[in-house]
């Protein structure tokens, strides 16, 4: 077995929001991200796949082809976007870290071809990232 | 859904490595520069991973300020500009990045209880680093 990690970044911007809870919850569990207007972060996307290696072609998986979905599925839906108003996931759920890795995870996991997806790490900045491995 | 959240600070110190169980012939040889008697120091960088559940109503493992709030107290304001040889931690313990290591999840692992302490990563160096996750094999 095999690990592949690719990378690929985007800016977006995001504030966190509960329509459930009263303005003054939303502020102290919140806080500053509470800003209706929002506020932005360059994201770092690492993607971690595995499998065997094909022995024809040497590869666990086309890098060219994980290019291309990870360019369809997450940048060209969400680099520099608001991700509340305009990434569907968000309309409901709030834009977290957390929310952001699971749901680049269902947006890959269907479309890989020959290998499986093992983590999608999202950093929002160098000192926060956080992992999703597809675990219930 | 179960996720994972890592959070990075920083804190410099000095130590010295040296045991009493060894002659000082010993000691240079198993620790060489380290063994320095004045002592020497690090910027060190922590990486804490906790994880749990995602709160659906809030989006979050644990809440950062709860994370932030106790490393700082506890381990950050503990061991920044300190020498770690005169901390109770290591009154019997070598303060090799291996213990200080331990040590850390120890603290971690006692007082955090907004989400489960997955791991302890502690970088000596950008060329070392140092990873401890109880009596579980460290995941990646």
């Amino acid at each position: 077995m095999v690990y592949l990690t690719r990378k690929a970044e985007f800016a977006a911007s995001h504030y966190y929001h509960n329509p459930d809870f009263t303005p003054e919850e939303n502020q102290r569990i919140f806080g500053k991200c509470n800003n209706p207007n929002g506020h932005g972060h360059n994201y770092m996307l690492e993607v971690t796949v595995k499998g065997e290696v094909d022995p024809r072609s040497g590869f666990v998986v086309d890098l060219k082809q994980l290019k291309e979905v990870l360019q369809r599925e997450v940048l060209d839906a969400m680099d520099h976007r608001f991700l509340n108003k305009e990434v569907p996931e968000f309309a409901k759920q709030i834009p977290t870290t957390e929310n952001l890795a699971i749901a680049i995870w269902q947006r890959l996991a269907s479309k890989m071809k020959s290998a499986q997806l093992h983590r999608v790490r999202v950093y929002e900045t160098p000192d926060l990232f956080v992992d999703f491995y597809g675990e219930a | 859904m179960k996720a994972h959240l890592t959070r990075r600070y920083r804190f410099s110190a000095s130590h010295r490595l040296h045991s009493d169980e060894m002659s000082p012939q010993e000691n240079a040889e198993t620790y060489g520069k380290c063994n320095n008697p004045y002592g020497h120091g690090h910027n060190y960088a922590l990486q804490v991973t906790v994880s749990g559940p995602v709160d659906e109503r809030t989006g979050m493992v644990c809440n950062l300020v709860d994370l932030d709030g106790f490393v700082n107290r506890e381990i950050v304001e503990r061991f920044d500009l300190q020498n770690l040889n005169t901390l109770l931690e290591f009154a019997q313990a070598v303060p090799t990045t291996e213990n200080l290591c331990i040590a850390i999840y120890d603290v971690l692992n006692r007082g955090f209880t907004q989400a489960h302490l997955e791991k302890v990563r502690l970088e000596e160096t950008m060329m070392n680093s140092f990873e401890y996750a109880g009596s579980r094999e460290v995941r990646h």
